[in-house]
C-alpha cells in the first residue's frame, strides 16, 4: 500500500516545534541566521521525523525511534562543568589540543586555547551572534541537503566551535573536539560546528561524543581546501540518542581521510555528506562499529564524485552481539563529468547472535562511462574452520573467537594514520571485546 | 575503460529505431468500453464465462486497487497514466476454438512473421521425428486472449496442463482456484491488483507430482491493438518431483502512445520440483526520442514451498520504455534454491529498474544472483535487489554479481542493493566489480599475447555466455541475436 496521508504529529515532533517556538528568540544569530534556520524548520515541519518510508531512514525509523524530544539544555552550571571534566578520555594518551562542549555549550574554561600561529578558535554561538563574515560565508551552504536530520540541526543550532586553519599550516596537535554531557536530567542539545582547513594545510581533527541518557544532534560543517590533508576521527560512545552528520566539500588534490568508530553506543546515526569538487583527490571514509544488547548504529554515506579523476576508499566493518542492529547504506554518485573515478566500498558484518539484525545496502549511481566503480558487502558468521584451527592449538574457545574478531576489526582501524589515535582505538576496541560476556 | 568501437556498433544494430516486431495487423477485433470501472471487470468476466467466485475475487482486487496509489520509489519517470482511456479487453473477433484452423490466418501469418510457426509445429507433431529432437508447445496470446496453444494432446498424455487460464478457470476451478494468488496475493501492490482486477488471460501450467514435463512450454504475447493494455496471468505449479521450464516471449507494434503491460506471474513449487522461467522481452521501447513504447510493469513472483524445490528466472531484456519488474523467489522449503540470471540492455530514451529479491525462510535454502546490465544512449539502468535471511533461516546461503556497463556518457547506471542479514549462519556475499572475477584469467590472456582490452571482452563475453546458456537453447539462440556484444570496463 503507498498511501502517504501526513499523520496526526507524533509527541516527539510536537515536542521539537515547541522547543523552536520557545527558544526561537534567544537562539543565536539574527538576520539571515534567523531565515535559515526558518527554512530550516519549514522543512522540518512539512516532513516531519523521517521513517521507515524514507528511503534514506529506512532501516532507522527515527519516528518510532525517537517517542519524545527532551527539551533544550539549560546552559551548564559548576556541577554540570565539573561531571563533564573526565569526558573524552578514550584518548587520554595522545597529546592533543582539547575543546570541550559540555551539554553543546562551549566550555572554554576547560579547554586548552593557546594561542597557535594560523589557527583560529572560537565558539559558534558567538560566531552567529555577531555575524562573523566566515560563518555567514558557509553555515548551511557547504552540501545542500533535503535531510531533516540536518534540517532540525539548522533550526535548532545552539553552539559549537568555529575553527579556521590558514593556508599552509600544520598545527602542532591534533584537535580533539569533545562533547559531554554534564547534566543529570535528560536534555537535548543540537550542536553544529564549521571547520574550514585553506589551502595546503594538515590538519587531524577528532571529534568524541559520550554522554547519558540525552538527545544529540550535531552536524560538523567541513571545508577541506586545495592541496590539503586532512584526518578526520568521529568516536561515539554513550546510551544517548545521537543523530550526526558531516557536510563535507573536499578540494583538489586533497588527502581526505574519516574514520568513525562507534562502542556501546545506544542508538546512533552517523550521515556522511560528502562531495569531491576538485581534481585528484584521494579519500578514504572508513568505520568500526561494535555492537550488543540492543545497540543501533546506522552509517549512512552519501559520496558525490562531482570532478573527475578522484578515487575514493569506503570500507565499514560491524561486529554485532545481542540483540544490536547495524545498518550500513553507502551511495555513491557519479556525476557526468566525473571521467575516471575510481571509487570503491566495502561492507562487512560480523554476526555474533541469532538474534542481531545487519542491514546493507551499498548503492552505485553512475552517470560517467569512463569509471572504475565497485562495491562488495557481506554478511556471516565467523569463520568455524579458523575457529578450529586455534582451538586445535590449545587456545579456549572463547579466545579464540576474540582473536577472530580482533583481525576482523583491525583491518580497518591498521587504516588510521596517526598512531596515538590508533592505539587508543585498538585499546577501545579490545576492552569492548574483553567485557563480552 | 570505455567500450570499443565494435560493441557501440553492435548495440546500435539493436538500437531502438530498428525494431523490426513494429507491424500491425488488421483483424477485427471486439473490445471492451473504454475506461475502467466495476463493469469493465464484470464484462471480463462475463466474456470469460468465469464461476461466481472469480468475480467476486475480481471485485475484491478492484475495490483494493481504487485505495491504493501508483508506487513511486522506483527509479523511472513517466507521465501520469490515464487508466480511464484505456482498453481493458481486446479480443480478435474470430475466437480460435477446437483446433488451429479455426484462427484467423491473419493471426497466423503475424506468428509466423514473428517466428513462431504455430501452425507448422502442430503438423509435425504427427511426423516420427528423429530420436532426442527438441520440440516447444506454443500458447499464443494474442492481446487479451489465447488464440491457440500447441501441442495439447500429447502433453495430456504425459498428464501436464497446458492451457490458457481462462480455460483452466472452467476445466480445473479447484486447481486454479487452489493456487490464484497464493503467491501473488491481490493486495500486493498496484499494478499486480490491477491485474487481478482486470487480467484477461495467459498460460495456466500443471505438472503433475513426478513428471518431468516432456518439452518446453512457450507463450507467446502479442500487443496488437491500440490504446490496449494488456494484462495476462500466468499460474505454473509443479507438483512433488516435477520439472518443468517455461519461455516467454513478447513483441508489440510500433505506436505513438504508451502502453501499459502489467502482468503477474506466479510460480509454486512443491517438494522436489524443479521450475525454469526464461524471459525473452522485446516489446516495443519508444522511438529515439522516448515517444510511445510499453510500460512494462510486472510482478513475478516464485515460491518455493516445497523440501529441495528450485526455481530459475532466467531474464534478457531489451525492450519496452519503461521496464519495473522483480522476479523473485520465496525460499519457504528448506533446502530450497533459487536463481535469478539477467541480462538488461537499454538504448535511447529506455528505462529499466529491475532486480529480484531472494526471500530466504527455510533452513540451509541457499540463492545466487547474476545480473549485467548494459545501458548506452540516453538510458538508465538500475539493479535494485533483496537478499535477506529470516530468524530461522539458518545456513542460508546468497551470491549475488551485479555488473554494469555504460556506452556514452549520457546514460545512467545504478545499483541498490538491500543485504538484510537476521541470521548469524547466514552467509551472504554481494560484489559489483569485474576486476574481482577475473584478474587472474586477464593475465591468463595477457601472457598468451591478448591486449588487455582483448582480453577483458573475452573473459566478459565468456561470463554472459553463461547467463545466456541458462536459457533454453531454442531462446539462446534469439537471445544471442538481440546480444552479441562485448563487454568490458564494467562498474558495479
Amino acid at each position: 500500500m503507498n498511501v502517504e496521508l501526513r499523520p496526526v504529529k507524533t509527541p516527539a515532533e510536537l515536542a521539537l516545534s515547541a522547543s523552536y517556538a520557545d527558544a526561537r528568540a534567544r537562539l543565536p544569530g539574527k538576520g539571515a541566521v534567523a531565515e535559515l534556520r526558518e527554512d530550516a524548520f519549514r522543512r522540518f515541519e512539512t516532513r516531519g521525523l523521517p521513517h521507515r518510508r524514507v528511503e534514506q531512514w529506512k532501516y532507522t525509523d527515527l519516528r518510532a525511534l525517537l517517542r519524545d524530544s527532551y527539551p533544550l539544555a539549560a546552559l551548564p552550571d559548576a556541577a554540570a562543568r565539573a561531571h563533564a571534566k573526565n569526558a573524552g578520555q578514550v584518548l587520554t594518551g595522545v597529546d592533543r589540543r582539547r575543546l570541550v562542549f559540555v551539554d553543546g555549550a562551549f566550555a572554554p574554561e576547560l579547554s586548552d586555547l593557546t594561542e597557535e600561529e594560523g589557527l583560529t578558535i572560537g565558539s559558534l554561538a558567538d560566531a552567529l551572534a555577531k555575524a562573523d563574515p566566515l560563518v555567514m560565508a558557509h553555515v548551511g551552504k557547504v552540501f545542500a541537503t533535503e535531510d531533516v536530520g540536518v534540517a532540525l540541526n539548522t533550526a535548532l543550532m545552539g553552539d559549537g566551535a568555529v575553527i579556521r586553519i590558514a593556508a599552509g599550516v600544520t598545527p602542532q596537535r591534533p584537535i580533539h573536539l569533545i562533547f559531554a554531557a554534564g547534566s543529570e536530567t535528560p536534555s537535548s542539545a543540537f550542536v553544529r560546528s564549521l571547520i574550514v582547513i585553506e589551502k595546503g594545510a594538515k590538519a587531524a581533527i577528532i571529534e568524541s561524543h559520550d554522554g547519558g541518557d540525552s538527545q544529540v544532534n550535531s552536524a560538523l560543517e567541513l571545508v577541506v581546501g586545495d592541496d590539503t590533508q586532512v584526518d578526520y576521527v568521529k568516536i561515539t560512545q554513550g546510551r544517548a540518542l545521537h543523530i550526526a552528520s558531516l557536510l563535507a566539500t573536499v578540494g583538489a588534490r586533497a588527502k581526505f581521510n574519516s574514520f568513525a568508530f562507534t562502542g556501546d553506543a545506544a542508538l546512533v546515526r552517523n550521515q556522511n555528506f560528502i562531495r569531491f569538487a576538485g581534481e585528484n583527490t584521494k579519500a578514504a571514509i572508513r568505520g568500526v562499529s561494535l555492537l550488543r544488547g540492543r545497540d543501533h548504529v546506522d552509517n549512512t554515506l552519501l559520496i558525490e564524485h562531482a570532478a573527475p579523476h578522484c578515487e575514493s576508499r569506503e570500507q565499514f566493518r560491524s561486529v554485532l552481539d545481542g540483540e544490536s542492529h547495524a545498518v550500513f547504506q553507502g551511495k555513491i554518485v557519479v556525476q557526468p563529468h566525473a571521467q575516471k573515478t575510481d571509487a570503491k566500498m566495502l561492507t562487512r558484518a560480523l554476526l555474533l547472535s541469532d538474534n542481531a539484525e545487519a542491514d546493507n545496502k551499498p548503492e552505485l549511481e553512475i552517470f560517467a562511462d569512463d569509471v572504475v566503480c565497485g562495491h562488495g558487502a557481506t554478511a556471516g558468521a565467523l569463520d568455524p574452520g579458523l575457529k578450529f584451527y586455534l582451538m586445535s592449538r590449545g587456545i579456549s574457545e572463547k579466545e579464540s573467537e576474540a582473536l577472530l574478531i580482533e583481525a576482523f576489526i583491525d583491518e580497518t582501524i591498521e587504516e588510521i594514520a596517526h598512531e596515538g589515535i590508533r592505539d587508543a582505538l585498538k585499546f577501545a576496541a579490545l576492552k569492548w571485546l574483553g567485557s563480552r560476556g | 575503460m570505455p567500450a570499443v568501437q565494435e560493441t557501440v556498433e553492435q548495440v546500435r544494430r539493436i538500437d531502438v529505431d530498428q525494431y523490426k516486431y513494429g507491424f500491425v495487423t488488421d483483424i477485427e477485433s471486439e473490445k471492451a468500453p473504454i475506461g475502467l470501472s466495476e463493469d469493465t471487470v464484470r464484462y471480463i468476466s462475463a466474456k470469460k464465462n468465469e464461476p461466481e467466485w472469480m468475480l467476486a475475487w475480481r471485485l475484491e482486487a478492484f475495490r483494493r486497487w481504487l485505495t491504493m496509489r501508483e508506487p513511486t520509489w522506483a527509479r523511472v519517470d513517466y507521465p501520469k497514466i490515464d487508466y480511464q482511456n484505456a482498453y481493458y479487453f481486446s479480443a480478435p473477433k474470430k475466437n480460435a476454438l477446437a483446433s488451429l484452423d479455426e484462427v484467423d490466418p491473419e493471426i497466423l501469418r503475424t506468428y509466423e512473421k514473428l517466428g513462431i510457426p504455430l501452425r507448422e509445429q502442430e503438423i509435425l507433431a504427427g511426423v516420427v521425428r528423429p530420436e532426442g529432437e527438441r520440440r516447444v508447445a506454443v500458447d499464443a496470446v494474442f492481446d487479451s486472449v489465447s488464440v491457440a496453444t500447441t501441442f495439447k494432446a500429447e502433453l495430456k498424455k504425459a498428464g501436464v496442463i497446458f492451457m490458457p487460464i481462462s480455460e483452466a478457470l472452467r476445466e480445473h476451478p479447484e486447481l486454479v482456484k487452489k493456487y490464484l494468488g497464493s503467491v501473488v496475493p491481490i493486495t500486493d501492490n498496484f499494478f499486480a491488483t490491477l491485474n487481478s482486477a482486470v487480467f484477461s488471460d495467459g498460460s495456466f501450467v500443471y505438472v503433475p507430482a513426478g513428471v518431468r514435463c516432456p518439452m518446453e512450454l512457450s507463450t507467446y504475447f502479442r500487443i496488437n491493438e491500440k490504446n490496449t493494455g494488456q494484462f495476462e496471468r500466468t499460474l505454473i505449479i509443479a507438483d512433488k518431483g516435477a520439472y518443468v521450464s517455461y519461455l516467454e516471449g513478447c513483441t508489440a507494434p510500433m505506436r505513438d502512445e504508451n502502453q501499459l503491460h502489467a502482468a503477474v506471474v506466479e510460480l509454486v513449487a512443491h517438494d522436489d520440483a524443479e521450475i525454469k522461467y526464461s524471459t525473452v522481452q522485446n516489446w516495443y521501447p519508444g522511438d529515439a526520442d522516448g515517444k510511445g513504447g510499453i510500460f512494462n510493469f510486472v510482478t513475478k513472483r516464485g515460491d518455493c514451498r516445497g523440501a529441495r524445490s528450485k526455481i530459475s528466472w532466467t531474464q534478457v531484456e531489451t525492450g519496452s520504455a519503461i521496464t519495473w519488474k522483480y522476479p523473485s523467489c520465496i525460499l519457504r522449503g528448506d533446502n530450497s534454491r533459487g536463481e535469478f540470471y539477467s541480462i538488461a540492455i537499454s538504448n535511447g530514451r529506455q528505462q529499466v529498474d529491475s532486480g529480484t529479491k531472494m526471500i530466504h525462510l527455510g533452513k540451509n535454502t541457499t540463492s545466487r544472483i547474476i545480473s549485467k546490465g548494459i545501458s548506452a544512449g540516453k538510458s538508465n539502468n538500475t539493479y535494485r535487489g533483496l537478499v535477506t535471511a529470516h530468524r530461522k533461516a539458518t545456513n542460508a546461503r546468497n551470491f549475488t554479481n551485479c555488473d554494469s556497463l555504460l556506452i556514452g556518457n549520457q546514460c545512467g547506471a545504478h545499483t541498490v542493493p538491500y543485504i538484510e542479514a537476521k541470521n548469524s549462519s547466514a552467509v551472504f556475499e554481494h560484489e559489483a566489480s569485474t576486476s574481482k572475477i577475473s584478474e587472474d584469467m586477464l593475465f591468463y590472456c595477457q601472457q598468451r599475447g591478448m591486449s588487455a582490452e582483448e582480453a577483458t571482452a573475452l573473459v566478459v563475453n565468456g561470463f554472459v555466455k553463461d547467463v545466456l546458456q541458462q536459457l533454453p537453447m531454442e531462446f539462446a539462440v534469439e537471445a544471442q541475436k538481440l546480444i552479441s556484444i562485448s563487454l568490458e570496463g564494467s562498474v558495479g
